[in-house]
Order: structure tokens, then C-alpha cells, then sequence
């Protein structure tokens, strides 16, 4: 087996493995805020790739001004949507929040699929990002690369931001007692929309980024959520960094499994699972309740 | 001296979901004063504590706050107001380190004290402000619950049991902080068990018994009513 | 963990005898009528049809005995449900093998994938214990592709129907009707008897406050798994069924979105109710047929309906109607 099938395949696992990162951090953020299972978390993501492309085929918009418009443009609707709809289901059992957000996936999926039908749609890489760099040992795509690099900085900044900073600490408060800290003059309804716009806004970006790599589809993302749902019940819901660092992991095994045995490769992510919950059942980097 | 803000409270009902709590309580505070809520267990101290900042849905009646009601105001426009709120189980965050704890509530104006103030006040808070809020002692805790609504610039401070099974050093420094507050003219209500705390602070005592308030009794005739004040009590 | 909107059914106070008796009563007519119904149905409208609604009623009475007695929300059930078919399927496609042993392999393959799905998945509660089912699910999907006799996505085709113990022609639609309906009834039987015997009271005290169920001795795990297991087996029954059909067993049968449209069902029609499931099916499954020939997005009415559920509508249809008898 030459090393470049190897080489290539691990940055496959890292693209992947990146975009798993920056959904799943967007997924526990909204999870540990809210109490909401975001069935729909792969949906931004597809509404990410999918506004990228109606920027650049309607309006000319292209890739640079679509990075930052697009996951922009889905916090919006994630937000309208958590205002109108999510929020009403706070009070009950997390269950709704889950069976409500699945319920959107559907509708919002099923519009873009009777709207575009199924076929995938190319979108360009950007002019600055192609070519690559010859590695001698394998060749690398500049645009690859570059994805990699973003998913490593959001996903970091992203970290540094909750764990250091003052709106981070906020959003701390409100996530472990969300009541008390009003009484501290606290916004949390407010500080809950933009949580989840911020959670959406990492999925749309993820989506941008693999406009470019992937065709852009109605489809794209509706498996995603599944994956991301492994990878924070590998690593369990108590640290960000731990899910950050699973989903790069799982993105490199899954990559490597593509090598080894490919037949079984989009398995392992689930055997893994498997083999977590046997062992440490509270997950990687979770603690027991 | 800050404007300090005056509390009138008439005809207060709360309820926890189907079970009614308070039935009708009235209180009246001038800006300024001192009071204590004082009462058996369950007599509906914490709760009316809890529904004048707003943390208790299900309640009707009026909050007077500086003649502002707030009978249907989120907790978060309570404490814009200048409402500070110290709680019974005293809600330090386990995810948040000491500084953080103290730099959480919002600033509402520049009259507060400043974070070196509140560490000269209390020097073991500054030995550990790194510390997670968990890794805390109890009376660390109930330190850091008093001085994080030092910051604020309130003028209003609801204490729920602010010395409760606290070493009588840490009580020590828990009344210092307290007569600050006083020294500086704010209203203060303070909800407590240990009368003989209560006392030395507070210019009148509301007494509470199964969601009512059932007696007032003002600082100079406390000496005369002890007997009755422990059959209060129930000591 | 609190449990999902559900009106315990065996609480009633002894003050209240005479009205439970009257209650009673009114659920005997019920079940008649619905009987006569059942019998006279395929006389009105397509009997393939029918019975294929009555294979979804079926999986969403298995479904429900999950979330309704212990409060367990699967998001895998296809994979039971897929699962059987596909085994059903190749049992009478390729080993020949007569309706009643194809469906008896099929339903015994789900109920051996519902032990171990089970016994993994209940290792956690709540919100863990959902998106693990969904990532066991998604695995057996991926199998349906893998696997050598599943035949990627074409699925198993034009499965044979055979004879029904030998005698009589599955081919003709009333006696494959008839067939749909006695599974349909017996899985329903089943189901009833269990949800209101001591075990569905158990579990029922699960829903309610685990703690104290774990405190008073109960193994409540034991009992999870248990009813995880059952309601994978009738899942199955009602999968492999549906395989002889419609003739059909495809990765469809193992989707995510399948398992979601189970759980609409069960929503749509009562969760906290033994029958509304029954009627979210046939609402569900008319829906889908008469969408699928208007042009209309299927996939948008039932993310719609959905939304509806959830927001104004939680105690379902069947659920409403109880509200409004006050039952």
C-alpha cells in the first residue's frame, strides 16, 4: 500500500474529522444551554453550503463574503426559529426539544428537497485555494488544508472564547443555573437565543466550508447528526475540549478504517461507540451522574 | 451616599406549582432600614424572598421597588433596578473560578465597590480566586456570595440566611460586611435564624408563620417581647 | 428521568368505581365496534393497502410500549422493524420457506438485535439513551448496504407470498388481509395485556421516579431491558409482515426516517394511550399515499405535523378525546 493512499486518506479523515468538530461543538453548546438534542444541527449545516451556493448563482456573491454571510444568515433563521418555536418547549421534558427539532429538520429539509430536488450541485473552489503543496510524500490541496485549518481555529477559539472571556463566563452561569443568574441581572432568554445562534452558526460554517468538497445537496447533513451524536456519546458531555479533540480523533480512525478495511469504514464511528459504552459508559471525558 | 431603594410589599401570594405558599403578605421598608424576616422553617421567608426577584413564576399581589412595581417583572429587570440578591443555598457557580464568580452580575452603576475593595474586605477571597467555586469552604462560599453583590452597585440586598452553620470568626466578617452595606445606607432584608445576629443589625424584625406575617416588632421593644420572640421562634 | 406527557391509567380511586365500571364498559363497545370495523373494512377500501396500514399500526403499538409505559424514547426502531423484513424476506424468497416460519425468523432476529441494542443503550437515561439508539440504528442501516444478501439499495424484490400453513393462497388479497389483521390483533392483545399487568405497573413506576423504584428493590434495568426486548420483537413481527405484503424489503425499512415516522405516529395518535398509536398510523400512512401522488413534499407536512404535535397537540388525538370524556 503506498503511503500516499495512506496520507491521503488520514486528510480525508481530518476534513472529516474537522467538520464533525465544529458540528458537534456547535451540538454541545446548544445542548448544555438549552437542553435541546438539535436533531437539525446537520440541517445549518446543509443551509450553510446551501446559502453559500444561492449567494454565489443569484447574487454573485462569492466563497470569501459566503464564509461569513451564510453562517450568518443561518444563525438568523436558527435564532427566529428558537425564539418563535424552541423556546416554548423549555418547561417540558427534553424529549420535545427533540422530537420539535426533528420535526424542522423535516420540514426545512423536505422544502429544499421539492424546491432542488436531490442532485448534488457544485460549487468552485475559491480561486486563492487551489493547487496544493507537494509534500514528497503526498500531495496536499491547498483548500484542504485550509479547511483543517479553520475547523482547528474555530473550534479553539471557539474553547477560548467560553472559557475565558466574559460573555463565555456568562454563558457558563447560564448553563449551570440558568434561574440564579438572572437574578444577577442577566439576560438568559436572550443570552439562550444567541447560544443557539452561535451553536448554528458553527454548523453553517462547517457547511460553507464543504460547499467546495462535497456537492451542495438538500441531503447533505441528514446523517451527520448521527455521527455527531456518537461522537458526544464518546465523549461525553462534560467537556468542550473533550469533544473537540473525540471528533478530530473518530474523523482520523474513520479515515484510516478506509484503508484498512473500507467495506466497514462508515461503521466505525458506531463500533467505537459501542466499545465506549461498554467500557466507560459516562463516556471519554464525561463524568458519571 | 447612594439613592437607596424603598420596598413596599401588599397582599402577596405565591405559589409553587398547585401549592399555595404565601397567603397575603405585606411589608413596608423604607429606604435605608435594616429589616429582618424571622420564623420557623417553611413560614415562607425564602420564598417571599424569592418572588420580590422575580424567581418565583406563579404570583400576584404588588412589589413596590422604589414605588416601581415589579409584580410581573423578569428576575433580570428586578436586579436592573438595583436588587441584589444573596440566596439560602448561596449559588456559587461550581463552573466558574472566584473572579469570575465575583465579575458575573451586571454592574448596575459605578457606585459599587471596586474588586480590590472587596478583597481588603475579605482577604481569603484573594488568597483563592483562582479556585473553582466548588473547591471552596463553607463560609469561603458564603464570603464570596455576600461580596460578588458588593460589585453591583445595588442598593437593595435580600440576604437569605446569610450565617447559617457558619464558624462564629466567618459570622464575624459576614456582620462587618453587612454593617457596610448599612454604613452606606442601603435597604437591607435580611431573612435569618440566628436572632441574636439579627438583633444586633437590624432596626425591625418581621415575624412570618405559615406564609403570613404575624407580628412586627421594632428594635427597641425586642428586649421586652423576648419570651414571646422565642415562641415564635419555636427555640 | 421525568418521562414524556403520559396519564398513568391504573390510578383510579376507589370513590371513582362506578365511573371506571361505566369507563369500562364504553371501552368494551369500543373495541367491538373497532372489531366490526377491522372485519368489514377490506370490503370498502384496497385490502393491500390495509393491511400494510395495519403492519405501521402494529410497529407503532410496539413502538409506544417503549415511550408510553417507561417512558423510553428509541430513535432506532427500524432497525427492528428493517431488521425482520429483511430476514422474513429472504426466508421466503430464497429458502422458500412458508409465511408463518419466515415471519416467526424474522421477529426472532429482532427480538435477539433488541437484547443487545437494549443492554447497551439503557447503560444510559434520557437524552444519551435516545441518540444511542439512533447511532445502533444508523449502524444496521449501513449493514443493509454491506451485507451480501440484502442486496444493497435495491432491497429484497418480489418476495414471494406463498401459502399460509400450507392451505391457504396469500396471493388473495382478503386471505392476506386476514392474516395482517390476526398478527395486527394478537400483537395488540399482546400489548395490552402486558402494558396492564403487574410488569406494565412496574414500569409505569419507573417512568414516574426511577429513584424510588430503585430504592424499593426494584432492578430497574432488568425491567428495561425487558420491554426494550418485547417492544423490538412485536417491532419485528410487524417488519416481517409488512415484507410479505408489499412484497418488499429495502433499506428504507432501516432508516432513520422511518423510525421517525413511528414515532409521529405514536405522537399524533396519544403516546399515553394504548390506541392512539393505531390511529396515528392510519392518519400517517393515508397521508403518505394520498401525498405521494398530489406532488406535494411528504417530508415538509410531516415535519410540519410534527411541529403542530409537539407544540399544541402532546396528548395526541386519542389522548385529546380521553381529556375531553374526561377520562
Amino acid at each position: 500500500m503506498s503511503s500516499q493512499v495512506i496520507f491521503g486518506q488520514l486528510v480525508v479523515g481530518l476534513i472529516n474529522g474537522s467538520f464533525y468538530a465544529l458540528l458537534s461543538l456547535g451540538f454541545a453548546i446548544i445542548v448544555g444551554l438549552l437542553g435541546i438534542i438539535n436533531v437539525a444541527q446537520g440541517t445549518f449545516y446543509m443551509l450553510g453550503a446551501f446559502g453559500s451556493w444561492m449567494l454565489l448563482n443569484y447574487l454573485g456573491i462569492g466563497y470569501w463574503p459566503a464564509l461569513v454571510l451564510s453562517p450568518l444568515g443561518a444563525a438568523l433563521l436558527g435564532m427566529l426559529l428558537e425564539k418563535t418555536l424552541i423556546s416554548r418547549v423549555y418547561h417540558l421534558d427534553h424529549i420535545y426539544g427533540l422530537l420539535l427539532t426533528y420535526g424542522l429538520m423535516m420540514f426545512i429539509m423536505g422544502a429544499f428537497i421539492y424546491f432542488y430536488a436531490t442532485a448534488g450541485r457544485p460549487y468552485p473552489v475559491p480561486e486563492e485555494l487551489r493547487g496544493g503543496y507537494d509534500l514528497g510524500f503526498m500531495f496536499l490541496p491547498k483548500y484542504r488544508a485550509w479547511v483543517v485549518l479553520m475547523a482547528v481555529v474555530f473550534c479553539f477559539g471557539t474553547w477560548y472564547a467560553i472559557e475565558k472571556t466574559a460573555i463565555g463566563r456568562t454563558l457558563r452561569a447560564a448553563t449551570e443555573n440558568p434561574q440564579l443568574t438572572r437574578a444577577f441581572g442577566i439576560n438568559v432568554p436572550a443570552l439562550l437565543t444567541f447560544g443557539f445562534g452561535v451553536g448554528v452558526a458553527l454548523a453553517g460554517f462547517a457547511g460553507v466550508m464543504a460547499a467546495p468538497i462535497y456537492s451542495v445537496s438538500p441531503l447533505m447533513g441528514g446523517d451527520l447528526v448521527i455521527v455527531i451524536f456518537a461522537v458526544v456519546v464518546v465523549g461525553g458531555m462534560g467537556s468542550i475540549l473533550g469533544s473537540i479533540v473525540t471528533a478530530f480523533s473518530l474523523g482520523l480512525l474513520e479515515g484510516l478504517a478506509k484503508v484498512v478495511y473500507p467495506q466497514g469504514s462508515n461503521m466505525v464511528i458506531f463500533v467505537i461507540m459501542l466499545v465506549v459504552l461498554l467500557v466507560k459508559p459516562a463516556g471519554l471525558f464525561g463524568h458519571e451522574k | 451616599m447612594a439613592d437607596a431603594l424603598s420596598l413596599a410589599i401588599a397582599d402577596l401570594h405565591a405559589f409553587y406549582g398547585d401549592s399555595h405558599v404565601l397567603h397575603g403578605v405585606s411589608l413596608d421598608i423604607p429606604a435605608g432600614e435594616c429589616v429582618t424576616i424571622i420564623g420557623r422553617n417553611g413560614a415562607g421567608k425564602t420564598t417571599t424572598l424569592r418572588s420580590i426577584m422575580g424567581l418565583i413564576q406563579k404570583r400576584t399581589g404588588s412589589i413596590k421597588i422604589a414605588g416601581q412595581d415589579v409584580i410581573a417583572a423578569p428576575p433580570e429587570k428586578v436586579a436592573r433596578l438595583g436588587v441584589a440578591y444573596v440566596p439560602e443555598e448561596r449559588g456559587i457557580y461550581a463552573t466558574l473560578d472566584v473572579t469570575e464568580n465575583l465579575l458575573l452580575p451586571r454592574k448596575v452603576n459605578d457606585r459599587g465597590m471596586s474588586i480590590d475593595d472587596i478583597y481588603a474586605l475579605f482577604p481569603n477571597l484573594k488568597e483563592r480566586r483562582r479556585s473553582q467555586g466548588t473547591r471552596l469552604s463553607g463560609g469561603e462560599q458564603q464570603m464570596l456570595a455576600i461580596a460578588r453583590v458588593l460589585r453591583t452597585g445595588a442598593s437593595l440586598f435580600l440576604l437569605d440566611e446569610p450565617t447559617e452553620g457558619l464558624a462564629p470568626v466567618i459570622v464575624q466578617q459576614i456582620g462587618k460586611a453587612i454593617e457596610l452595606m448599612k454604613s452606606q445606607g442601603h435597604t437591607i432584608v435580611l431573612v435569618e435564624q440566628n436572632f441574636r445576629f439579627a438583633t444586633k443589625i437590624a432596626d425591625r424584625h418581621y415575624v412570618m408563620e405559615r406564609g403570613r406575617i404575624i407580628d412586627m416588632i421594632p428594635r427597641a421593644e425586642v428586649a421586652a417581647k423576648a419570651t414571646q420572640i422565642q415562641q415564635y421562634l419555636g427555640i | 428521568m421525568s418521562a414524556i406527557d403520559t396519564k398513568p391509567t391504573d390510578t383510579k380511586p376507589a370513590a371513582e368505581a362506578e365511573s371506571f365500571a361505566t369507563s369500562r364498559k364504553l371501552d368494551y363497545a369500543f373495541y367491538a365496534l373497532a372489531l366490526l370495523v377491522l372485519i368489514a373494512a377490506p370490503f370498502f377500501v384496497y385490502p393491500l393497502f390495509l393491511a400494510k396500514v395495519l403492519c405501521f399500526c402494529l410497529f407503532a403499538c410496539a413502538f409506544n410500549l417503549l415511550l408510553g409505559s417507561v417512558g423510553l424514547l428509541s430513535l432506532g426502531h427500524a432497525a427492528f422493524f428493517g431488521s425482520a423484513a429483511y430476514i422474513a424476506g429472504h426466508a421466503l424468497k430464497v429458502w422458500g420457506l412458508p409465511f408463518e416460519l419466515a415471519a416467526l425468523l424474522g421477529t426472532a432476529a429482532a427480538a435477539v438485535l433488541g437484547v443487545a441494542f437494549g443492554y447497551i443503550s439503557i447503560r444510559r437515561s434520557g437524552l444519551y439513551f435516545a441518540m444511542i439508539t439512533l447511532a445502533l440504528g444508523q449502524m444496521i442501516y449501513f449493514l443493509a448496504f454491506q451485507l451480501p444478501f440484502t442486496h444493497a439499495e435495491d432491497g429484497l424484490t418480489a418476495v414471494p407470498r406463498g401459502k399460509l400453513l400450507g392451505l391457504f393462497d396469500l396471493n388473495n388479497n382478503l386471505v392476506l388481509y386476514y392474516t395482517a389483521a390476526v398478527v395486527f390483533v394478537a400483537g395488540y392483545l399482546l400489548i395490552h395485556r402486558i402494558t396492564h399487568s403487574t410488569f406494565g405497573q412496574i414500569l409505569n413506576g419507573i417512568r414516574e421516579n426511577q429513584p424510588r423504584m430503585i430504592s424499593l428493590g426494584y432492578r430497574v434495568n432488568d425491567y428495561k431491558l425487558a420491554v426494550f426486548a418485547l417492544s423490538a420483537t412485536l417491532a419485528g413481527l410487524a417488519g416481517a409482515t409488512k415484507t410479505m405484503v408489499v412484497q418488499l424489503a429495502s433499506p428504507v425499512d432501516v432508516h432513520w426516517a422511518t423510525s421517525g415516522d413511528v414515532i409521529l405516529m405514536a405522537l399524533l395518535g396519544g403516546v399515553g394511550t394504548l390506541f392512539g398509536p393505531v390511529v396515528g398510523a392510519v392518519l400517517v400512512e393515508m397521508l403518505q399515499f394520498y401525498l405521494a401522488d398530489s406532488g406535494l413534499p411528504i417530508q415538509m407536512v410531516i415535519g410540519a405535523i410534527f411541529v403542530l404535535c409537539i407544540l399544541v397537540f402532546r396528548q395526541g388525538i386519542v389522548g385529546e378525546i380521553n381529556r375531553i370524556l374526561g377520562r
